[in-house]
C-alpha cells in the first residue's frame, strides 16, 4: 500500500464513519435554546440558574438517556442581560430543529420575545418573574410565568406575616414598610400592597431606593422612625446587601426584614456578613442539595466530571435549585406532551400544550426526587402561572433553613386583577380572547 | 501626489449621486429577496437604528463640535412619544406620530442643549449627562409615560402607513430602510446648506464665527434641535421597527457611548461615517461571537467566550484608531482612492 492509498482509505473510512454517525446524532432530539447569562452584573443569577437547568438535563440525559429516549441538547448564547443580545440570540438559535421553550430569566427580553415566540409558537417561560398579566392563557397563549408571578409572591409575603401574626384578622392595625428597587421591576407590586393593605386592614409604607441602592441612609431612618412591624424588601443585586447593613446601622431587626423572590438568595446576603444573620425571604424552592434529584446531580452528573458549576460549594443554591425546578418543569411538560403525541421530538406548539396540562401534585413532585423541595403546580389553559406554592427561609449565617410551611397565595383575589390587566393588552393589541377549544388544536409543525 | 489624487477622485467619470441611488436600489430590492430573518432582525435593524442615531449625533459633534452623551435620552424620549401619541391621539397616522415623536425629541434636546450657550468640550459632555439621567429617571417614576403599565416596559403598536402594513421582519425592515433613506437624504442637504456651514464655522472657532455674523446661540440650539429629532426617530425605529418592546433601562449611558463610539469610529463630520461606524459596531461583535462560539465552544462556556471577545474586540478598537483616528471614512476614501489610481495605471 503505497502512502497516498493509505490516506485515502482513512479518509474514506473516516468518511463513512460520519455518514454513519450523522444519521444516529439527528435522531429524536429535543432542543433547548438557553439564552444565558455568565457575564456582565446578573452573572451571579444566570450561572447559577442556568448551572442547574444544564446539570438537570444532563441528569436526565445520563440517568434515563434522555426523556422516552428523545435526547435532551442545549446550547448556549451569552446575552449579559441586555435586551438586544437576547433578540440576536432568539434569531441565531431558533433556526436550530425542535427548539421546545425559551427560558431567558429576564423580564427586558421576555417582553421583546412575546410577539416573536407567539408568531413563532414556541412556550416562552418565564419562572418566577415575568409580567403578571400573562398568567391570563387566554390572550398570551405561549407565555408561562410558572410558580410564581409578581402578584402572588406579594399575597404570599402578606400570608406570611398573618401567619407570624397568628391569623389573618390579626394583620388589622399593623404597620409594613415596603423598600423598592427603582425600576419597573420594583415598582411593579406597589398597587397590590395597597389593595392588600385595605382589605387586610394594615397600613402600608412603600419607599423608593433608586437604582442601584449602594446608598439607603435616608430610607433607613426614615423606616426607624415610622417603626413598622415588618419591612419588605422588594430589592435587586446591590441593594440587599445594603439594605441589610444598614438596617443594622439604625437598629432594625433583621429578623422583621422579608425578601422577596429576586432578594433571597445567598448572593444576596453573603457580601451583607453577620448583618444578614436571622433575614428571612420568600422562596418557591427550598436550597440546599439534601433533597434526592440534588442528590442523584451530585453522584451522577458531577460524578462523571459534567457538573455546570465550577464552584461546587454551590451546589443546592437558591439559584442552582430554581434552575434545577426549571429543568424539571420542562422536562415534565415535554414528558406529557409526548403521552399525546408520540415520543419523538415535539413541536413549539406540541409542547407548549404540554405546559398547559403540567399537573404535579405533591406525590408526583416526591415520585421526581423533588419532595420539600417544591410543593406542586397546577397549569392549565387559562392559568399559566400554575397555584405554586412558597415558602420562607431564614438565613443563619452560613445556609438558609427553611421556617415555615407551603403558603398559598390568595389566587381568587388576584385573579379579577390580572385578566383585567390581559384583556387591557389585548385590546391595545387586538388580539382575540383564546377559548379552550383553541388550546386543544394544536399546530404539528412548527 | 494629492493633486492627482483629488484630480482622479473617486467619483471621475460618475456623477456624485449614482453610488448612493444604486446602493438604495440594493437596499431595497435585492437584499429582501437575499435576506432571512436573522439578517433583518439581528443585523440590518439594529444597524440602520444606531446609524441614524450616528448621523444625528454627528450632526451635532462632528459638525456642530458639541460633545453629547444624552443621545440615549433622545432616543427614548422619541421612542416614549411615539407611543403615547400613538395610544393617546385616535386615529393618528404613524408617519404623524413619528414626526411628533422627533419634535418631542427635539425640544428636550433643546431644553438639555442650553448649557452649550456657556459651555464647551468636556463640561457639556458631562451637562449633557443630566438629559441621560433625568429622562431615563422620568420614564421609570411617572407611570404616564408607560400608559400604566405594571412592568414599566411598552410593546410596540402595529406598523402601517396608509393601509400598508409592515409585518414581518422585511415589512419592519423595509419601514426602517425608508425613514433613514429620508432623513439621511435630509440631513444629507443640511450639511451642504449654510445651515450646515454655519456648524462647520461654530465648530472650528466660534469667535470668528461671531465676527462673520454667524448667530452662535440660536445656530447651537438648533444643532441640538436637528441633532435630537433625527436621534429621536432613531428611537422610535429602535423600539418600533427593532425590538418590539422598550423599557427605560434599555436606553442607558452605555448606549450613549455606543453611539458615541459609532462616530468617533465611523469618522466626525460625515454622513457615511455614522453608517460604516455603526456596521462595525453591530456587526463585529456579531461576527466575533459566532466564530468564538463556532472554533471553541465545545471547550470553553459561553461566558468565557464573551469575556475574550470583548477584549478582542477592545484591543482592535484601541488599535485601529491609533492607525487610523479619522475613521472608518478616511480609510475607506484611500482604499478607493488607491483603487482607481492603480485602475488608472494598468
Amino acid at each position: 500500500m503505497t502512502f497516498l492509498s493509505t490516506v485515502k482509505a482513512v479518509a474514506i473510512s473516516a468518511a463513512l464513519a460520519v455518514s454513519v454517525a450523522l444519521p444516529a446524532a439527528h435522531a429524536d432530539e429535543q432542543y433547548f435554546p438557553l439564552q444565558s447569562y455568565r457575564v456582565g452584573p446578573y452573572a451571579a443569577g444566570g450561572t447559577g440558574f442556568f448551572g442547574g437547568f444544564i446539570d438537570y438535563l444532563n441528569l436526565i440525559n445520563i440517568r434515563d438517556g434522555g426523556v422516552n429516549g428523545v435526547k435532551l441538547t442545549w446550547d448556549e448564547c451569552e446575552t449579559q442581560y441586555e435586551v438586544e443580545r437576547g433578540v440576536e440570540c432568539y434569531e441565531r438559535q431558533k433556526s436550530h430543529a425542535g427548539p421546545a421553550a425559551w427560558n431567558p430569566l429576564s423580564v427586558g427580553i421576555a417582553y421583546a420575545m412575546i410577539d416573536r415566540i407567539t408568531a413563532d409558537k414556541v412556550p416562552l417561560i418565564t419562572v418566577n418573574h415575568g409580567r403578571t398579566d400573562s398568567t391570563d392563557g387566554r390572550v398570551f397563549p405561549y407565555v408561562f410565568p410558572l410558580l410564581l408571578n409578581p402578584y402572588s409572591e406579594t399575597s404570599g409575603i402578606v400570608n406570611y406575616i398573618a401567619a407570624k401574626e397568628g391569623g389573618i384578622d390579626k394583620l388589622k392595625g399593623k404597620k409594613v414598610v415596603v423598600l423598592y428597587h427603582g425600576s419597573p421591576y420594583g415598582k411593579e407590586t406597589i398597587p397590590i400592597y395597597e389593595l392588600l393593605a385595605q382589605k387586610y386592614g394594615f397600613t402600608v409604607q412603600q419607599i423608593e431606593v433608586p437604582h442601584p441602592g449602594n446608598e439607603q441612609q435616608s430610607q433607613w431612618l426614615t423606616i426607624r422612625r415610622a417603626k413598622p412591624d415588618f419591612v419588605v424588601l422588594r430589592g435587586w443585586g446591590v441593594m440587599n446587601p445594603v439594605a441589610l447593613k444598614t438596617a443594622v446601622k439604625v437598629g432594625y431587626p433583621v429578623d422583621h426584614i422579608i425578601g422577596n423572590v429576586w432578594s433571597n438568595s445567598e448572593e444576596d446576603v453573603i457580601p451583607a456578613g453577620d448583618a444578614a444573620k436571622g433575614y428571612t425571604a420568600i422562596t418557591t424552592q427550598a436550597s440546599g442539595n439534601t433533597y434526592p434529584v440534588v442528590q442523584e446531580i451530585v453522584k451522577t452528573v458531577y460524578g462523571a466530571g459534567k457538573g455546570n458549576l465550577e464552584d461546587k460549594s454551590r451546589i443546592g443554591s437558591v439559584y442552582h435549585n430554581l434552575g434545577i425546578v426549571n429543568g424539571i418543569l420542562n422536562v415534565e411538560a415535554i414528558r406529557i406532551a409526548q403521552e399525546k403525541f408520540g415520543h419523538r421530538t415535539l413541536t413549539g406548539d406540541e409542547v407548549r400544550w404540554g405546559f398547559e396540562h403540567l399537573k404535579l401534585d405533591p406525590a408526583k413532585v416526591e415520585a421526581l426526587g423533588a419532595k420539600d423541595l417544591f410543593h406542586s403546580i397546577n397549569v392549565s389553559w387559562d392559568n399559566h402561572e400554575g397555584e405554586g406554592y412558597v415558602t420562607f427561609q431564614q438565613w443563619d449565617g452560613k445556609k438558609w433553613n427553611v421556617v415555615s410551611d407551603w403558603i398559598a397565595p390568595d389566587w381568587a383575589l388576584l385573579r379579577p386583577i390580572i385578566e383585567k390587566s390581559a384583556e387591557a393588552y389585548a385590546a391595545e393589541k387586538g388580539i382575540k380572547l383564546r377559548t379552550a377549544a383553541d388550546a386543544d388544536a394544536v399546530a404539528a409543525t412548527n | 501626489m494629492s493633486a492627482i489624487a483629488t484630480q482622479l477622485s473617486p467619483a471621475a467619470g460618475l456623477p456624485k449621486w449614482l453610488a448612493p441611488l444604486l446602493l438604495i436600489a440594493f437596499a431595497y430590492v435585492v437584499v429582501p429577496l437575499i435576506g432571512n430573518s436573522y439578517l433583518f432582525e439581528a443585523i440590518l435593524l439594529p444597524f440602520l437604528a444606531l446609524s441614524l442615531a450616528g448621523v444625528g449625533l454627528n450632526i451635532l459633534t462632528g459638525y456642530a463640535g458639541q460633545v453629547s452623551l444624552g443621545s440615549a435620552a433622545f432616543m427614548a424620549a422619541g421612542a416614549f412619544a411615539a407611543y403615547n401619541f400613538n395610544l393617546r391621539v385616535e386615529g393618528l397616522p404613524l408617519a404623524a406620530s413619528i414626526t411628533l415623536s422627533g419634535l418631542v425629541a427635539a425640544a428636550v434636546g433643546i431644553v438639555f442643549g442650553l448649557p452649550s450657550l456657556r459651555l464647551k468640550g468636556f463640561y457639556l459632555a458631562v451637562s449633557t449627562l443630566a438629559a441621560q439621567f433625568f429622562v431615563q429617571w422620568a420614564l421609570t417614576k411617572f407611570n404616564w409615560f408607560s400608559n400604566d403599565s405594571a412592568s414599566g416596559v411598552i410593546d410596540a403598536p402595529k406598523l402601517s402607513i396608509g393601509g400598508f402594513e409592515f409585518d414581518g421582519a422585511v415589512g419592519r425592515y423595509l419601514f426602517a430602510l425608508t425613514v433613514v433613506a429620508v432623513l439621511t437624504f435630509l440631513a444629507h442637504r443640511l450639511v451642504t446648506s449654510q445651515t450646515g456651514r454655519n456648524f462647520i464655522a461654530i465648530r472650528d472657532n466660534e469667535t470668528a464665527a461671531r465676527i462673520i455674523g454667524i448667530p452662535v446661540l440660536k445656530t447651537k440650539l438648533l444643532a441640538f434641535a436637528i441633532s435630537s429629532f433625527i436621534i429621536g426617530v432613531a428611537g422610535v425605529i429602535w423600539a418600533f421597527a427593532y425590538l418590539r418592546t422598550v423599557e427605560p433601562a434599555g436606553f442607558d449611558l452605555d448606549r450613549s457611548f455606543q453611539i458615541l463610539f459609532i462616530i468617533i469610529i465611523g469618522g466626525l463630520a460625515s454622513i457615511r461615517g455614522a453608517f460604516l461606524g455603526a456596521a462595525l459596531i453591530v456587526v463585529f461583535p456579531l461576527v466575533l461571537s459566532r466564530l468564538g462560539g463556532f472554533l471553541l465552544g465545545d471547550l470553553f462556556d459561553s461566558g468565557v467566550l464573551d469575556m475574550s471577545q470583548r477584549i478582542v474586540l477592545g484591543a482592535l478598537i484601541i488599535l485601529f484608531l491609533i492607525l487610523e483616528p479619522d475613521g472608518l471614512v478616511a480609510l475607506w476614501d484611500r482604499v478607493r482612492r488607491r483603487l482607481s489610481l492603480a485602475w488608472q495605471s494598468s
